[in-house]
């Protein structure tokens, strides 16, 4: 939480603060203990979070999630907005009774709630009135419930909470498909039946299918607009990512994209396992990056246990997010060349280098990819013998060459100028509604990076620069990412010098945490830009509710923008300047 | 014709003795398909990155003749399964597999395509592709390593080595019967269950009903 803790006060005698007398009526402070931010009633909440953009200067809504309350028989909607000026959160909420969870939508104010406030329709079923396209995103529509909601019982489901009694005390070991009927992961609701039921088809997807307007085509000819699906199996689409793209000859009209093919019940499966066990789970978010996911989750968890990782902990994480930047935009810029048709050389060569820094990896942590290195207060382990002088190695000699020479041969490159300068432009206006992070929002001349607007860890120490341009297009992005792989050169090299010896935990590393009750948001820049994790502690050994601000998901809002106008095969080069990894947009 | 080729009678002729070697048909047969097996382009989720990096320079798939990644199933003889397997991309994967020509193998990459892994308990995972496509090569790790999907690799050539061309399925006058492809419904309905759809729902319900609260 990064608002004032809540004063323990009876509502009585408790003086209404600065916010609240400047809102009166609107506003009240939430008072739950562990817990900060406002109450807002929800006829009167497009009207203040107008006021809040426009008066007071919040124009970046990071988060937008459902809390389910069941005990409590309520619903609740958090917003998370900040200042792209910097500076703390404002945290504001919706309480809604639990049987007709209804909110006016905020899409109207801030663009980016529109993916969000569908995820929450989806798997909490709370209803977004005013939403312009209210429908599934990540289950498909059609799908029996709202798999978030407390009472929602998957197929498998075996105990409301880990870790599972003994299941097999008398030996007799099953696995949970030879118990359910149709020895499957799926359940029915009692009165269907597959005979007679008609699938739901995607028509609501292709309801823009029509007619081009006559003026639009010449004046004379009439021809039908032509929808063709990219993905989800499709080279160039980053994993399993579709897009409904209608073309007016080769010129995309609009573009929507669909997703979760790979939701995998990242926050379900978090909110059963207890604290610890949610750390391997994060590195399968973003699996490029899985050291900062694991950052941001510890932060946030500290922040609730209200503990902080010893002086020497704090520059081995620095170390290793930073490494991770790196691997992640060499990764996507040479990937971005591939999507530019510089089939696999470019690509090789980026590989190449990533691959140095995943041995590091995988001598702190024993794995390439899924690390799971950092502890709530600490670390798993210390650096191994040596692996200083690895990195010392890496990041003074090796790296900085390659980079440059990565930067010799495609900046200046023919083909890599002409097509990316001007193709996907998002201004900055829109890349602040639609809640775009990372390279994405600060290619649009934005300079707005977590690090330096809201300095977590012990990033105020170092000395680096925030990488932006003004130009807002695919270029912009890929310069921006080259750019960021020299700031974090800079900031290992300083860490690296400077880091002291000592101790890696703080107090002794448990297995099961105890989290007191309450509520916390942290963020991190992550390499695709700014990852945000809400959790909500009922004091039990599990999160009430574990919700990821997945910012490969958020930046997608402004896909169909940015694509407007271009041709199919700018698509392919505009979505890998986004830089999506779809287990982070489907989580 | 194999009785003609065994015959000891018709001897090689002096001039091309030491230049020619006996072998059966299968050997040779299957010699030329394990040595350029194409994989498809095809990633699902993590484990797809380790595919591409093994793809790449520094454990280079090319050695074993697996580089030519086809994007199109119509081209490809395998099919690497790497990633989580969910009920929403279920059905895309049994049309895939359906339109890929036989001969094909299919390879699970990883503990979510084999059986779930870390994410089984989930509502929206499929437990292992196997409940759906029949699969020649599971490959553990999560993810695997570069040096362990090569194994398997290595594996799945050993086993087209032991393949008889009398034996395989794809060689006899009966056609392929296609895998039914699953639907999304209120959960993912397979065609295969529909016949007694009826009765396994009675079942279910009876289970949820006497499971304590």
């Amino acid at each position: 939480m990064t608002e004032e803790e809540s004063p323990q006060v009876e509502e009585a005698t408790r003086e209404p603060d600065d916010m609240e007398q400047q809102f009166p009526g609107v506003l009240t402070l939430d008072e739950r203990k562990g817990y900060g931010g406002y109450l807002v009633p929800p006829d009167k909440l497009v009207e203040f979070a107008t006021q809040l953009r426009d008066e007071l200067g919040y124009d970046y809504l990071s988060s937008v999630t459902g809390v389910d309350y069941l005990p409590e028989e309520k619903m609740e909607v958090v917003y998370h907005a900040y200042r792209t000026q910097g500076g703390p959160a404002f945290v504001f909420k919706a309480q809604v009774p639990r049987g007709d969870p209804v909110v006016p939508s905020l899409v109207g104010v801030w663009l980016g709630a529109d993916f969000q406030e569908r995820e929450a329709w989806d798997l909490l079923g709370i209803r977004f009135t005013g939403h312009p396209n209210l429908r599934r995103i990540l289950m498909w529509e059609g799908f029996e419930g709202h798999p978030l909601r407390k009472d929602w019982r998957e197929a498998y489901y075996e105990e409301d909470a880990k870790p599972f009694e003994n299941r097999f005390p008398e030996g007799g070991v099953y696995r949970i498909e030879d118990k359910i009927s149709f020895g499957k992961n799926v359940k029915y609701p009692s009165e269907f039946s597959p005979e007679g039921w008609i699938p739901e088809g995607d028509e609501g997807l292709y309801a823009g299918v029509g007619q081009i307007s006559t003026d639009g085509n010449g004046g004379t000819l009439k021809t039908d607009q032509l929808v063709v699906n990219l993905g989800p199996q499709h080279p160039s689409t980053h994993g399993v990512f579709r897009m409904v793209v209608t073309l007016d000859g080769e010129t995309v009209i609009d573009l929507q994209p669909v997703m979760g093919y790979l939701h995998r019940n990242h926050e379900q499966i978090g909110e059963r396992n207890t604290y610890i066990m949610n750390m391997p789970y994060t590195d399968r978010l973003d699996y490029i990056s899985s050291m900062s996911n694991n950052f941001g989750y510890a932060l946030t968890v500290e922040k609730l246990m209200g503990i902080k990782p010893p002086e020497r902990t704090e520059y081995i994480r620095v170390i290793m997010a930073e490494l991770t930047r790196i691997v992640n935009h060499l990764w996507s810029i040479g990937f971005l060349l591939n999507d530019l048709g510089a089939f696999q050389t470019p690509a090789l060569y980026a590989i190449n280098e990533r691959e140095l820094v995943l041995d590091v990896f995988e001598a702190v942590s024993g794995s390439r990819m899924m690390c799971n290195y950092f502890r709530f207060g600490g670390l798993a382990r210390d650096l191994p013998p040596g692996t200083l002088q690895t990195i010392r190695e890496l990041i003074f000699e090796r790296l900085p060459r390659r980079i440059d020479e990565l930067d010799l041969y495609l900046t200046d490159n023919e083909i890599v100028r002409a097509r990316c300068i001007g193709v996907g432009v998002l201004p900055p206006e829109k890349a602040v509604a639609f809640s775009a992070a990372g390279p994405v929002l600060r290619a649009s001349g934005v300079p707005y990076d977590v690090r330096r607007a809201d300095p977590y860890g012990i990033y105020d120490r170092f000395d680096f620069e925030v990488a932006v341009r003004y130009g807002g297009d695919v270029y912009d992005r890929y310069l921006v990412r080259l750019q960021e792989i020299r700031e974090s050169i800079r900031i290992v090299q300083q860490a690296v010098e400077d880091i002291p010896e000592g101790e890696i935990q703080t107090g002794k590393a448990l297995y099961q945490v105890r989290v007191p009750a309450g509520e916390a948001y942290g963020r991190v820049e992550n390499p695709k830009g700014e990852l945000g994790f809400y959790v909500v502690s009922n004091g039990k050994p599990n999160p009430w509710r574990y919700h990821i601000r997945a910012p490969s998901f958020i930046n997608l809002t402004a896909l169909a923008e940015m694509c407007k106008g271009h041709k199919v095969a700018d698509i392919v080069a505009i979505l890998g300047s986004i830089d999506i990894i779809l287990g982070e947009v489907d989580r | 014709m194999s009785e003609e080729l065994s015959n000891n009678e018709n001897p090689v002729p002096e001039s091309l003795q030491g230049q020619i070697a006996i072998t059966s048909l299968d050997k040779i047969y299957n010699w030329s398909r394990r040595s350029s097996v194409w994989p498809m382009t095809f990633g699902l989720a993590c484990c797809a990155i380790e595919m591409i990096s093994t793809a790449a320079s520094r454990y280079d798939m090319a050695r074993f003749g697996m580089e030519v990644f086809r994007a199109s199933p119509r081209q490809a003889d395998l099919m690497i399964v790497s990633g989580t397997v969910t009920k929403k991309m279920i059905p895309i994967i049994v049309r895939l597999y359906n339109q890929m020509p036989e001969p094909k193998y299919v390879l699970a990459m990883g503990a979510c395509a084999s059986g779930g892994g870390p994410f089984k308990e989930g509502y929206n995972v499929v437990s292992g592709v196997d409940k759906f496509v029949p699969v020649d090569v599971y490959a553990p790790g999560c993810p695997p390593t570069p040096q362990a999907l090569l194994h398997s690799l290595i594996r799945l050539q050993e086993k087209i080595d032991g393949q008889s061309v009398l034996e395989v399925p794809w060689y006899r006058r009966e056609p392929i019967e296609e895998i039914p492809q699953p639907v999304l419904g209120p959960d993912l309905v397979d065609p295969r269950d529909i016949p007694d759809f009826a009765e396994k729902l009675k079942a279910q319900e009876e289970r949820l009903a006497a499971e304590p609260e």
